[in-house]
């Protein structure tokens, strides 16, 4: 059940990104691009994002185990540290050069380019040496 | 300057609602944070007792294109990147994301929706990083 959970989780991911425009990169440049053609729609994918989420986080807060009986696991991490930011500088940096994150790179992956495939390699190396580092 | 012609509020907000689904279904139902690089570095790192439902929910993410096509054609993208840029952008997400425990679905939209400063900060650097990188490229290198 949990797998069915987890597979259903993903895939609904998977099509929101798709519906929304996040996994065509000129998109995703166009948001990122407020001093020249501004496009503000991924501010609205964020917001509706954020909509659902607070509710269900607020929620899952409450409660000690999910409702298939896992343990909740929620980050306890709070620390705002140089690790913190100067990784995510580097993901900024990243995902501005080419306008894809994780989630809508893994979602293009089966589409008619092969540009998703070239970046989601580099990124799980990057990943990997990211892991042999720390 | 706002593109109005680009500007799609309906499809962007409705995608968006169900990313929040999904990732309210993976907390709620299963006590998991849907963070795409946390799930895809901790899968490269280990094979573990999280690593058969982190599997399967990637499977689904790559599977959405296919169910997609189903209904409708797919989107068309446009991608300006180069092979080049591609990759060096591919090991800076990838380094990057790993480096601070979170990306667009971790900190962006889980980590906000907790009300965690930590994804705050982290968000406003992504996002602050983005837009000074596509000014660069496209207004001050063009």
């Amino acid at each position: 059940m949990r797998l069915l959970t987890a597979f259903v989780s993903g895939l609904i991911f998977g099509l929101g990104l798709i519906i929304s425009g996040m996994t065509n990169p000129a998109k995703v440049i166009g948001f990122l691009d407020i001093f020249g053609h501004w496009d503000p729609s991924l501010g609205l994918v964020m917001g509706g994002a954020i909509l659902v989420g607070v509710f269900a986080f607020t929620y899952a807060k409450s409660r000690k185990t999910s409702l298939l009986g896992n343990t909740m696991q929620l980050p306890t991490n709070s620390t705002i540290d140089k690790k913190l930011l100067g990784g995510s500088l580097l993901f900024g940096i990243g995902w501005g050069l080419a306008g894809y994150c994780p989630g809508p790179a893994i979602a293009s992956l089966l589409s008619d380019y092969t540009q998703p495939l070239i970046f989601t390699t580099a990124m799980l190396g990057g990943m990997w040496i990211s892991s042999k580092l720390s | 300057m706002i593109a109005w012609a680009n500007f799609t509020p309906v499809p962007a907000f409705v995608g968006g609602l169900l990313i929040g689904v999904a990732a309210a279904m993976l907390i709620l139902l299963n006590g998991r944070i849907a963070g795409v690089s946390g799930i895809l570095g901790r899968l490269l790192q280990s094979w573990g007792k999280e690593s058969a439902w982190s599997v399967v929910f990637v499977l689904g993410l790559v599977l959405a294109p296919w169910f997609y096509s189903l209904a409708a054609p797919l989107p068309e993208a446009q991608i300006e990147a180069g092979h080049a840029r591609l990759i060096i952008a591919g090991l800076l997400v990838g380094i990057g994301t790993r480096l601070a425990s979170g990306c667009t679905s971790g900190h962006g939209v889980c980590g906000l929706s907790r009300l965690s400063l930590r994804s705050l900060a982290a968000t406003i650097t992504f996002m602050l990083a983005g837009i000074v990188t596509v000014s660069v490229v496209r207004h001050l290198l063009a």
